[in-house]
């Protein structure tokens, strides 16, 4: 099986990263960031803007490659397996800060596009699938509603049902509630907790305190492209091990 | 210095412009009045009538000249816009040389070249091609007929619509180009971490987005497709133009001729571009 192709971490271990490296031309953005996931766990991942959070999650799924290190993510190296690289993807949900919703598209459309063309689910089977998804999401009176017309917290909440229709194994979500109106972040981070309780691996990029107290299994302050500090959310609030963190900490919370 | 100018707005009244005669657009009405005097000249005198049935010939070619190059050169534009964009270094630069070659030619240079140079290499290489299949038993004739063609078979018509064709290739690649790069790197990101490859997510995310976009320089171009057409008079392929300046030469009818081949373009282009505006407003009120 392709679990032989990790000779690390128990098989548990569903996102493996090791000593990873990435730069933009001068710019470092991780050095030397290693982590683990276990399977079903929610990771929260905080810390000052510029400190690699989103390009540590886009190397999970591949958007950037790494320059040195490796990514297992299901027992697939990523660094080595390029052809297996849109399977990854299939397997890993990412929703983003903006939605990056289809505008041309109906929201159903959204959901049903990738199901067919990935997945190759006959129409009928992915339109049920996506319905029930927006149900699930609370919102499938807007099935037919293009993204334009849709306010920010139904887009990330339809994003979040077209990334769960490919039936990921991760989901990771980058900042999905820092682009809305407060009166919608609650409705979004609801569905993320709905998510958590069904036992779904997140990988999440969050300042938002009150979704990681009531969710997370380990949190990590990234800064300056290091993990600063890992810890179980007890650990973090209660006992930071560094004054940055708790200085972040203060900070956010005041 | 304290002098205060009151500035009243003006209300949107049922005239379009309200009601101030600065703003109508005064050039519709004189294009409108050049029309119709064209028209009446046409049906009551017999110079300007002889002139107009005669070019009427040539309008039927302009068009095929036109649509045809015109669609080739889509083809052949939206593969060197996504070469343009492609990470593939061959793909890529040989993309860039057309495109950039092509668009520092003039047109009428470019369509001698097609027609003289490139055809006739062309022929002989199919001919050659002919010359192999005859050896090969069940395509024997096929290779006679090939092996058989001649230069002087491609009518001039096609060589300008070749010629055309590569000339507007580049600059529709471009309008593609840019079309795409204009679609935010969001929607590929989003499409390829649902798991589709480069080609599903171009066709099914990208592509339908960039259409919108590219469709009112398309048509623009289109327009100058219709003028440049008249380029293939070179290579005396009897479109409006060629047959214009024959009818010209024949009856030394120059004010006749020549104004109803404008008047005949006019027609085409103006509504064409009126065409296009509107789709322009349409689009700006999607947004
Ligand atoms: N495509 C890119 N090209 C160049 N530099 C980049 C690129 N993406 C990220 N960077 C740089 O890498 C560093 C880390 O960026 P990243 O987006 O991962 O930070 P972040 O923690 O997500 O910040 P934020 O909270 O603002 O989203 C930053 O200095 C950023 O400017
Ligand atoms: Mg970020």
């Amino acid at each position: 099986m392709k679990n032989n192709a990790s000779p690390s971490g128990s098989n548990d271990d569903i996102i493996i990263i090791e000593n990873v490296h990435k730069k933009f031309g001068r710019v470092i953005a991780l050095t030397d960031v290693s982590l683990t996931v276990k399977r079903g766990e929610v990771c929260l991942i905080f810390g000052p803007s510029g400190g690699g959070k989103s390009t540590l999650l886009r190397c999970i799924n591949h958007l950037e490659t790494v320059d040195s290190g490796r990514i297992i993510v299901d027992g697939i190296p990523l660094t080595e397996a390029k052809e297996n690289i849109d399977q990854v993807r299939a397997e890993v949900g990412i929703v983003f800060q903006l939605f990056h919703l289809f505008p041309h598209l109906t929201s159903l459309e959204n959901v049903t596009l990738a199901q067919k063309v990935v997945r190759k689910r006959n129409p009928e089977e992915a339109e049920e699938i996506a319905r029930a998804l927006l149900e699930r999401v609370h919102i499938p009176e807007k099935a037919d509603a293009y993204p334009g017309q849709l306010s920010g917290g139904q887009k990330q909440r339809v994003a979040i049902a077209r990334s769960l229709a490919m039936n990921p194994k991760i989901m990771l979500f980058d900042e999905p509630t820092s682009a809305l109106d407060p009166e919608m972040i609650k409705e979004v981070l609801d569905v993320m907790l709905d998510l958590c309780e069904e036992g779904m691996t997140m990988v999440v990029v969050s300042h938002e305190m009150g979704f990681a107290k009531a969710a997370a299994d380990k949190m990590v302050f990234l800064s300056d492209g290091r993990i600063v500090e890992e810890g179980s959310v007890q650990e973090i609030f209660e006992n930071p091990k560094t004054p940055r963190t708790r200085a972040f900490l203060d900070q956010i919370l005041s | 210095m304290g002098v205060t100018t009151e500035v009243k707005r003006k209300r949107p009244g049922l005239i379009p412009w309200g009601g101030d005669l600065s703003r109508l657009p005064w050039w519709v009405l004189v294009v409108l009045l050049v029309f119709t005097a064209g028209v009446y000249a046409i049906l009551t005198n017999r110079h300007w009538e002889a002139a107009f049935e005669f070019a009427l010939t040539g309008v039927q070619l302009t068009l095929i000249l036109s649509l045809s190059s015109f669609g080739i050169a889509l083809v052949v534009g939206l593969l060197a816009g996504l070469g343009q964009l492609s990470r593939n270094i061959v793909f890529r630069n040989l993309s860039m040389l057309y495109v950039q070659v092509i668009r520092g030619i003039p047109i009428i240079v470019q369509l001698y070249f097609v027609a003289f140079v490139i055809m006739p290499v062309v022929v002989d290489a199919i001919n050659n091609f002919g010359g192999t299949l005859q050896a090969i038993e069940p395509l024997t004739n096929f290779g006679i007929s090939l092996a058989n063609l001649e230069l002087r078979d491609i009518k001039m018509m096609y060589r300008a619509i070749g010629g055309l064709a590569v000339a507007y290739g580049a600059f529709e690649a471009e309008v593609f180009r840019a079309g795409i790069e204009s679609i935010e790197r969001g929607q590929m990101e989003a499409a390829r971490s649902l798991g589709m490859n480069y080609v599903q997510a171009m066709r099914h995310i990208i592509l339908p987005q960039a259409i919108r976009v590219v469709l009112p320089p398309l048509g623009n171009d289109f327009i100058s497709m219709l003028k440049d057409s008249s380029l293939a008079m070179v290579l005396a392929v009897r479109e409006l133009t060629q047959v214009s300046q024959l009818h010209r030469a024949r009856t030394f009818r120059s004010w006749e001729s020549m104004g109803t081949a404008a008047l005949l373009y006019l027609m085409l282009t103006l509504s064409l571009s009126f065409l296009v505006k509107s789709m322009e407003r349409r689009m700006a009120v999607e947004k």
